[in-house]
């Protein structure tokens, strides 16, 4: 349903995605899990045939994202990182709009809307201003309108960002009950997040997929720790006892000389605490970094607690 | 390329209703009427005094077409001049700034096609002001014997002309997010067009017919006498359609980039 092949996409000087490589299935519910700044919504702007790529092919639903990018817009519905509602406008009436454009026929408007305002649990609030609407029915308008001309394809930037634990509930409540009929890709920094709604994981950080794979097996990978290597010049037993001290600190192992450092998984960042325990015993830290694949590193830098983002706004 | 005039029209329709769910097409069209109304009056009067005077002392009174249609849609078109950036000037700023300009740009809809709704939702609320005016002639016909033909072309050339002005609006706001910018920069703009008129009088006689042919109101001159002249008809339409092309430009390198 998605073909995504050698995708890059520079701005100016800056290389967004760097040569991605990805199919999605029809049916499936995919999610592209990165940390801020990965090129996940640039990914998206070009599927959804909004930006054109600077190198590379994409297909959606079978056409061509720049060649047919007309055919792709009638198959795809997008919800961008911000929901594209006007603020003056009543829901009924912009869900009509949305639908309108979307080729949908005279006979078929009225169907179309009360199904997307069923869907995402909108019919009590169709004839008020989204302007006053709180911002988690914002999003649903949003998705609602993604939605309401019955598109193949939904692609979706972050579609939980900034709404409370409740609403984030429902929310993936209903996306997980789109896929099979339609194929879903949704993006989002939480790893939580991903996990509950989403069959398979494309994990990209700063521009390229770091490991694609369904979601026991990555997340057996994640469970097993993160393993991080600290070559130094002189190993104390002080020095191990006051990393193992660390709270998230799974275990400190002698390895041909280097320590291995296993830290829990869903946990805050505590690189910088280790090598200040290591400084501070004077163990003369030589090299730090992560074992083996930078995906240890991007599960880092991605939101494990996701009350701090569901309570911001 | 295949243009559909239904998806201009869903879009046209849309912006056309917004007009009237903000203060902002109440205020321009209630300031309209009333400084129209004034000087629909101060007209009337301005005439009736001289047509009384000249009535006094002998001699011939001018028609009412030059005394009160001429000024009074030449007047109008002024007026357009300082109303049009505050129509113009949400159109596509405004979709930039909310990022609304998503949706429009990921539906199955052509960027002419947009631009064309864009424009013709200010063309329409221009010609709705221009409609709530006809009760000025309505008058003049229950008191006077005014000539239909100028009052035709000059709402005719009006129009023409104010969309002119609708057209670079399009344009200006479609090149930044911010409303107060896309405004301003179409007044300039506006002004600029008008004012080429006065640069011709005083330049060299080639250049000065080539800055007669750019002023705007240049090309309303015929309009107001009662003549429809196609030259004047095409050069308006070229300017709308130029101003609509930019627009497509500005647009499409948009996309691009963010
Ligand atoms: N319009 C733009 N101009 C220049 N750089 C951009 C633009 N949009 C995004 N970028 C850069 O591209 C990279 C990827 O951004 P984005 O796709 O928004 O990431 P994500 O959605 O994963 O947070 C970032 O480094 C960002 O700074
Ligand atoms: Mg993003």
């Amino acid at each position: 349903m998605i073909e995504v092949s050698g995708l890059t996409k520079i701005y100016g000087q800056r290389t967004a995605i760097d040569h991605l490589d990805f199919t999605v299935n029809k049916g499936e519910i995919v999610g592209f899990l990165g940390p801020n700044g990965a090129g996940k919504s640039t990914t998206m702007k070009i599927l959804t045939g909004f930006m054109p790529a600077s190198f590379g092919t994409a297909k959606v639903a079978g056409y061509d994202v720049f060649d047919e990018a007309i055919e792709v817009k009638r198959n795809v519905g997008y919800l961008p990182e911000n929901p594209p509602v006007y603020f003056d406008m009543v829901v009924e009436d912009y869900l009509k709009f949305a639908a309108k454009l979307h080729d949908i026929s005279k006979a078929k408007l009225k169907p179309a809307v009360d199904t997307a305002l069923e869907k995402t649990g909108l019919t009590h609030v169709r004839n008020r201003i989204i302007g006053n609407l709180s911002k988690g029915y914002r999003q649903r308008v949003g998705l609602a309108q993604a939605l309401v001309h019955d598109p193949q394809v939904l692609i979706l930037d972050e579609p939980t960002v900034g709404l409370d634990p409740v609403q984030i509930i429902e929310i993936r409540q209903l996306i997980k009950s789109l896929g099979g009929a339609h194929t879903v890709i949704l993006s989002s920094h939480i790893l939580p997040e991903v996990t509950a709604t989403c069959e398979r994981i494309i994990v990209i950080n700063k521009g390229k997929i770091v490991a694609q794979d369904n979601i026991e097996r990555l997340t057996t990978r994640m469970n097993q720790g993160l393993t991080f290597q600290m070559k130094v010049k002189s190993v104390s037993n002080n020095g191990i006892q006051a990393i193992q001290a660390i709270s998230g600190v799974k275990s400190v192992n002698l390895h041909d000389g280097a320590l291995a450092i296993e830290i829990n998984p869903s946990q805050d960042d505590i690189r910088d605490r280790i090598v200040e325990a290591a400084v501070m015993e004077k163990m003369g830290v030589l090299e730090f970094g992560a074992d083996k694949l930078s995906l240890e590193e991007v599960f880092l830098s991605l939101t494990t607690q996701e009350t701090t983002e569901g309570v911001q706004s | 390329m295949k243009f559909n005039l239904k998806k201009s029209w869903t879009i046209a329709s849309k912006d056309y209703r917004t007009y009237f769910t903000s203060p902002i097409a109440y205020i321009v069209i209630a300031g309209f009427l009333l400084i129209m109304g004034w000087m629909f009056f101060f007209n009337v009067s301005h005439f009736n005094l001289q047509a009384m005077q000249y009535k006094q002392f002998g001699g011939k009174s001018g028609s009412i077409t030059d005394g009160v249609i001429r000024p009074l849609y030449g007047n109008m078109n002024v007026i357009f001049l300082f109303l049009v950036p505050f129509i113009t000037m949400r159109l596509f700023a405004e979709e930039r700034k909310m990022q609304t300009i998503q949706l429009l740009m990921t539906s199955p809809i052509t960027l002419g096609e947009m631009i064309v709704g864009k424009f013709l939702s200010a063309a329409m609320l221009v010609g709705t002001m221009l409609a709530l005016t006809v009760f000025y002639p309505v008058i003049l016909f229950v008191y006077g014997n005014p000539d239909l033909g100028p009052i035709v072309s000059s709402y005719l050339g009006t129009f023409l002309l104010t969309c002119c002005y609708v057209s670079s609006g399009v344009f200006f706001s479609s090149m930044t997010e911010n409303q107060i910018v896309a405004g301003a920069l179409t007044f300039a703009a506006g002004l600029f067009f008008w004012l080429i008129n006065w640069a011709a009088q005083s330049a060299g006689p080639v250049f000065s017919d080539v800055l007669d042919y750019l002023s705007l109101i240049q090309h309303y001159n015929n309009f107001s006498q009662g003549i429809i002249d196609t030259t004047d008809i095409v050069f308006y339409l070229s300017f709308i359609g130029l101003g609509l092309f930019f627009t497509h430009r500005v647009l499409d390198s948009y996309r691009w980039r963010s």
